[in-house]
């Protein structure tokens, strides 16, 4: 990319966001403003978690970050080129699980490189090191159906990072998995993220989430989503989430987002009652 | 019968609830398991033909219309003169000569069974080809999918008259009227198949760079699989019914000419022992596809196990 495309900002920032907004269905009777005037800075390795109510919009920008929906307003960058398709520095995980179920778990996992034409003996080794790195190099065989609903989640994880990822795109990943499960995947994801360098954004919709993982929280307000505040976090790594300082946290993030879900079920009601 | 070993049996928590004794007579049946399935079958077959006994010694069913199946049964090397006329009714050959009653049978069912089974993969590779390709050019999609649809209502059985201007007699116009009957339902299946694909299996191949085609060769086509083998046993039975329409315009020789010939000579004995084989192809098909469909779809769960618990 030209340096005009992008005067205001370093290129070496892993994503840069300047007024970007996304219409759903623009141009039709159904046209719905899903999100507008985002702009966001995420430094290369930053841990930046995108938090708000359902609905607000969130994972729409991930998508956008992503390249898999396009813009309707302003424009995102990603280390300096500007997005326009999807691409395999930024790998993202869902929620669902999206394994391919007819694949074993190693093919899942070296889907992208069989894609680029790799040779089996290659995929394998690819595999099997993103695989030992997620601790899961044991089931390289088995087929996801065979897997518990963490285990897939860590497939999925090894699956992104064996396209050696800049940015880590995650839309609520481990929403589906038992609170227990959940803490560890966290503790797990940390250690992946600190290994791998790469930049993680992760939507969700728990605080508890949020303060466990973000360097930056960015607060999400509803409909249109916007971007309420950024808050830094600046604990130590191991974070203790029962000190006075992680409670502290919680709190100011549930006063923020208690205002949103509020405007949010205001406006359900008003929506509900026949005009 | 599971192909694919389970860690964890859902039968297993179901028998939990169960008491304990009742439990582990399920487990030790469980090995048992074909066994207590064809003695299923059996009953069930047992008990219909039993009711059709007891209405003819009762006098109900008159034996010259609705012969009991030990009335048409009776007699299969009598019954099996019927079958395989072409070959065994040639001029110049004595009745003696040729293939025996039972061999005749055997060759009308497989005929009949080959030209389902040819027209299915036909009807199939067409389909999913066709449907694949609407989905995959929109150019195609508008100049293909109206008329597809207009003609998707339309019965087999009005096909008949154009299989036999397009392909005389044989096996060419009834394969045709299975490939006819099929096609446009599975096709409009098909498209139904690949809107439904969960977009996360797409998202996923985007974000690695797939290539639309990449994309459909390797995430839309294994997608639709399950889903399509569902819509192919759906309609084998429709395919089952087509054959035996356009067999009794004269093939040669297969079940639907042996029912016409039945009609014709008023033998409702060989109307019953002919619906009777054809019951226990299109039953043994239907489980051969089946036994496929577990084979080649290793990763479906078990759905039956799922209603099983309540």
């Amino acid at each position: 990319m030209s340096s005009e495309d992008a005067p205001h900002f370093s290129s070496k920032d892993a994503v840069v966001c300047r007024g970007v907004g996304k219409t759903w269905a623009a141009g039709t009777k159904r046209a719905h403003n899903a999100l507008t005037d985002i702009d966001l800075d995420v430094a290369p390795g930053e841990f930046v978690v995108f938090l708000g109510p359902s609905g607000c919009g969130k994972s729409t920008l991930l998508y956008l970050i992503a390249g898999l929906e396009d813009a309707t307003e302003g424009k995102l960058w990603s280390f300096g080129d500007l997005v326009e398709t999807p691409s395999p520095e930024r790998s993202l995980i869902f929620q669902e699980t999206s394994l391919f179920p007819w694949l074993t778990v190693w093919e899942n996992v070296s889907f992208g490189l069989s894609i680029r034409g790799a040779s089996k003996d290659e995929r394998r080794t690819v595999a099997a090191e993103a695989l030992q790195r997620v601790g899961l190099k044991a089931a390289m065989d088995k087929r996801p159906d065979e897997l518990s609903g963490g285990m897939r989640q860590r497939v999925a994880v090894a699956r992104a990072l064996a396209m050696r990822p800049r940015v880590l795109l995650m839309d609520e990943p481990f929403a589906a998995l038992d609170v227990q499960t959940r803490a560890r995947m966290q503790d797990f994801l940390l250690d992946v993220w600190r290994d791998s360098g790469a930049s993680v954004l992760f939507v969700t919709h728990h605080i508890d989430e949020a303060v466990a993982l973000a360097d930056r929280v960015v607060v999400f307000t509803s409909r249109p989503g916007r971007i309420k505040t950024i808050v830094p976090i600046e604990m130590s790594r191991p974070r203790n989430l029962f000190s006075r300082e992680a409670e502290n946290l919680r709190i100011q993030l549930t006063d923020l987002l208690r205002d949103e879900v509020d405007r949010a079920f205001a406006e359900q009601e008003a929506f509900a009652i026949p005009a | 019968m599971a192909v694919v070993a389970r860690d964890s049996e859902p039968g297993a928590a179901a028998g939990a609830s169960r008491p304990a004794a009742a439990s582990r007579l399920m487990a030790s049946m469980a090995g048992l398991d074909w066994l207590a399935r064809i003695w299923w079958a059996f009953l069930s077959i047992s008990l219909f033909a039993g009711l059709w006994e007891l209405c003819w010694a009762m006098g109900w069913a008159d034996e010259k219309l609705l012969p009991p199946p030990h009335i048409f049964l009776d007699n299969i090397a009598e019954q099996g003169r019927y079958f395989n006329t072409a070959t065994r009714w040639q001029v110049g050959q004595s009745m003696t000569e040729g293939p025996s009653a039972f061999e005749s049978v055997l060759i009308t069912g497989a005929a009949t069974t080959a030209r389902v089974f040819v027209g299915l993969i036909i009807a199939s590779v067409l389909a999913i080809g066709v449907g694949v390709l609407i989905r995959y050019y929109r150019f195609f999609d508008r100049l293909v999918l109206p008329t597809i649809t207009l003609l998707s209502p339309v019965s087999p059985i009005a096909w008949l008259p154009v299989a036999i201007f397009l392909f005389g007699i044989g096996n060419a116009p009834a394969i045709f009227m299975v490939v006819v009957a099929l096609f446009f339902h599975m096709v409009l299946a098909t498209i139904n198949q690949i809107d439904t694909v969960n977009t996360n299996l797409i998202n996923v191949a985007r974000t690695m760079g797939a290539s639309k085609a990449q994309i459909y060769a390797r995430v839309i086509v294994p997608a639709i699989l399950p889903g399509m083998l569902q819509v192919l046993r759906m309609n084998l039975f429709g395919a089952w019914m087509v054959v035996l329409v356009a067999e009794s315009t004269g093939v040669g020789y297969g079940m639907g000419q042996v029912i016409m010939l039945a009609r014709n000579t008023f033998n409702p004995s060989l109307v019953f022992f002919t619906i009777a084989v054809i019951g226990v192809l299109g039953f043994t098909f239907d489980w051969l596809l089946r036994l496929a469909q577990r084979r080649i779809l290793y990763w479906l769960p078990d759905t039956v196990e799922r209603l099983r618990v309540l």
